[in-house]
């Protein structure tokens, strides 16, 4: 019954999207070209690995803490690549995530579950799951590609006394958890500082406060606090980057499968 | 061997000692010799600081088994046990060297046969462009199916650590492992073998005779010293992941041999025969399902059989407007020696579902049943559920049960053995 309903609310989805692009603003092509603007501004970073500190919290205030490590790896025209190995809770430690994203297909997935030594591919259709059981989706943590989305520029507006971008995007992918997300860009870096998602029936869902930009190799920004709050449950999730380096001279290698099995 | 025992356990002294005794005796001596050879080269970089980087994982762990019935031979109804796994891990700076040491340590107050000290991983990696090469013990998983694992033949099964056999002995190896565009191919001389364990006389889940594992006997007059080669090629194209292996050596299941049935002490004497088996793992993703084969075609001396088994999981994301993840899993069973077969994944259907609440104590929640599709009286069953209750524990609760009228399946001698199981790990 799950599965029916759920292949009917795809082809719902999939006959209503086509209805409701004439409905859209017209807008000459600028969030597209914001957009584009915005993917320029960040090529060439070519290889990251991170420290980070996820703290959830739920809505009577209760916290737990999750670290993790993140190597990604750029690729130019198409989805970037990314390892993720888990350090706590310590039940999961040395579990490692490996995707490959692509644009216009859906994404490849490991999983390594260091107990059984065993590498286990995964579906990737659905990314609308949580990530670690906080408020990040798998999809809001995927590389910004432009292929992965419908841009429309809504209105020029200031945020926090800096001018900003407010762009529309409308996701392509079907198997997206949300109908649009509502994304504010500076028009100066065109960083994004806020992000509202909107679930699929279209209530406001999420907003996400990027924040703490630091400038790395002179180009390339990156925000070291994420808060994103879920607005239908009242939980909410800290991503706090505690270190990041640029330049390690990675390559695919260190992104097959043999590397997630020899993942610390 | 300096191992060192944390002496946590609420267990009195000298209990504790002879069964540590008990245990070292059953530990390889290629085990040992892959440690020492880790150790020696470890301190070949010749870093002054290279200690301070040694990492080290601990987790203990306690189980406590309850069975509604005592046992077909009068064995107690519950069972504790504590085990200990630690991991030493160091890594040099360029990431192109590694080692890992790895003992686990088992204590039963019932059985004896379930103490153990295994060397679960003591390995030496070095990392090249397109190439890495391990010396030492290590576990290798092959396979892609979730009710058995037909193909996984490098390690020899902890069969007394829990049902499902996904426990495993290390295996002392040397592996080598090309890839590139064309795929990745593992190559492995495997110089030594683990013989399988089973319950002891007042251990559960047993047979009706016990199993004499010390007078095991063997096809190849090296014994346990006869040199296993394995080599698996695999390769991903789009969505098919495709793999073909082979094995040359010691089967890792025995024949059981019955004997002094006509007077004397009677018991089972394993008897290991020579193996050649191909393996073949096919895997496909559409969406959210993910389809699954994994056969095998084993050779012996005198005759062979193929197995296979193929399934599918599909996952359901967000289930009912929850957070929830619902995991649906089918697999059909099949072995070519029917009744005759070893196992009990004969002509047999497998379904199961996951659930991860995706909630902050990671829970999960997995359901499993096995119906024998010729005797409409045999199936088996699992659940198994757990949480984190903080940041380092983690409790289990699993569930097992078999049912047959049959007394030529396996699980006939399991009849009285339902169990109900509780398990604390911590980690830190």
């Amino acid at each position: 019954m799950q599965l029916i309903s759920r292949i009917a609310g795809t082809a719902l989805l999939c006959a209503l999207l086509p209805l409701s692009m004439p409905a859209m603003a017209d807008d000459g092509g600028k969030g597209l070209t914001i957009a584009k603007e915005r993917k320029v501004r960040d090529e060439g970073w070519k290889d990251s690995e991170g420290r980070t500190t996820m703290i959830l919290r739920n809505a009577q205030g209760e916290e737990s803490v999750r670290e993790i490590r993140t190597l990604a790896l750029e690729v130019a025209n198409d989805g970037d690549k990314g390892l993720t190995i888990f350090d706590e809770p310590k039940d999961v430690r040395g579990t490692a995530f490996l995707n490959h994203s692509f644009v216009g297909k859906p994404d490849d997935q490991w999983l390594y579950l260091p107990s059984l030594k065993r590498v286990k591919r995964i579906a990737s259709r659905n990314k609308s799951g949580p990530f670690m059981a906080s408020e990040f989706a798998y999809e809001d943590l995927s590389s910004f590609e432009l292929e992965k989305f419908k841009f429309t520029w809504l209105r020029d507006e200031p945020l926090n006394g800096t001018p900003m971008f407010v762009v529309e995007q409308v996701p392509n992918d079907p198997f997206s958890g949300y109908s649009k997300s509502i994304v504010w860009l500076d028009q100066k870096d065109y960083l994004p500082h806020k992000i509202e998602f909107y679930d699929r029936k279209s209530a406001l869902l999420k907003t996400l406060t990027l924040t703490d930009y630091k400038l790395y190799l002179e180009k390339f920004w990156r925000p070291h606090t994420l808060k994103m709050v879920n607005h239908q449950t009242g939980k909410s999730t800290d991503l706090l980057l505690k270190e990041i380096q640029f330049g390690k001279g990675r390559t695919d290698a260190d992104f097959d499968t043999n590397a997630l099995q020899r993942s610390r | 061997m300096p191992i060192l025992i944390p002496m946590h356990y609420n267990v009195a002294a000298d209990k504790m000692i002879a069964a540590v005794a008990a245990m070292a005796a059953r530990m390889t001596t290629p085990a040992v010799a892959a440690v020492a050879l880790c150790l020696g080269l470890a301190g070949l970089p010749a870093q002054a600081d290279w200690r301070e980087q040694v990492k080290l994982d601990s987790t203990l762990g306690t189980e406590l088994r309850w069975f509604p019935q005592t046992g077909l031979q009068g064995q107690a109804a519950s069972h504790w046990s504590a085990n200990a796994l630690f991991e030493w891990y160091w890594q040099s700076d360029d990431e192109k060297s590694s080692w890992v040491i790895s003992p686990y340590l088992r204590f039963d107050a019932q059985d004896s046969e379930r103490h153990l000290l295994d060397i679960r991983q003591a390995y030496w990696l070095q990392v090249g462009d397109g190439w890495e090469f391990k010396l030492g013990v290590d576990k290798v998983f092959w396979g892609v199916t979730e009710s058995v694992h037909l193909v996984d033949i490098i390690n020899q099964t902890d069969w007394v650590d829990a049902p499902d056999g996904e426990s495993k002995f290390g295996q002392p190896l040397a592996q080598l492992t090309l890839s590139g565009d064309w795929g990745s191919l593992q190559s492995f001389v495997l110089p030594y073998f683990r013989e399988r364990n089973y319950a002891g006389e007042d251990g559960r889940l047993r047979l009706p005779l016990p199993v004499w594992q010390d007078a095991a006997q063997y096809q190849s007059s090296a014994e346990q010293h006869h040199v296993d080669y394995a080599l698996r090629y695999s390769r991903q194209i789009e969505q098919l992941d495709i793999a073909l292996s082979y094995f040359d050596g010691t089967s890792r299941e025995p024949v059981l041999q019955p004997v002094g049935l006509q007077g004397g002490t009677a018991g089972l004497i394993p008897y290991y025969r020579q193996l050649r088996q191909t393996g073949l793992e096919l895997q496909y993703i559409v969406d959210s399902w993910i389809w699954k084969l994994e056969a095998v075609d084993q050779q012996y001396q005198h005759g062979s059989h193929q197995a296979a088994v193929a399934g599918f999981e599909y996952t359901s994301v967000g289930v009912l407007d929850s957070v929830f993840d619902l995991g649906w899993l089918a697999e059909y069973q099949y072995d070519s020696r029917g009744a005759q077969a070893t196992t009990v994944a004969q002509r047999d259907l497998f379904v199961g579902w996951r659930l991860a609440f995706n909630d902050e104590a990671g829970s999960e929640l997995l359901f499993g049943m096995v119906q024998d599709l010729q005797d409409g009286s045999s199936r088996n069953g699992v659940l198994e559920a757990s949480m984190r209750l903080d940041n380092n524990i983690r409790v289990r609760l699993d569930a097992w049960w078999f049912h047959t009228n049959d007394p030529v399946q396996l699980t006939w001698w399991y009849r009285q053995d339902d169990f109900i199981q509780v398990g604390f790990d911590y980690f830190f």
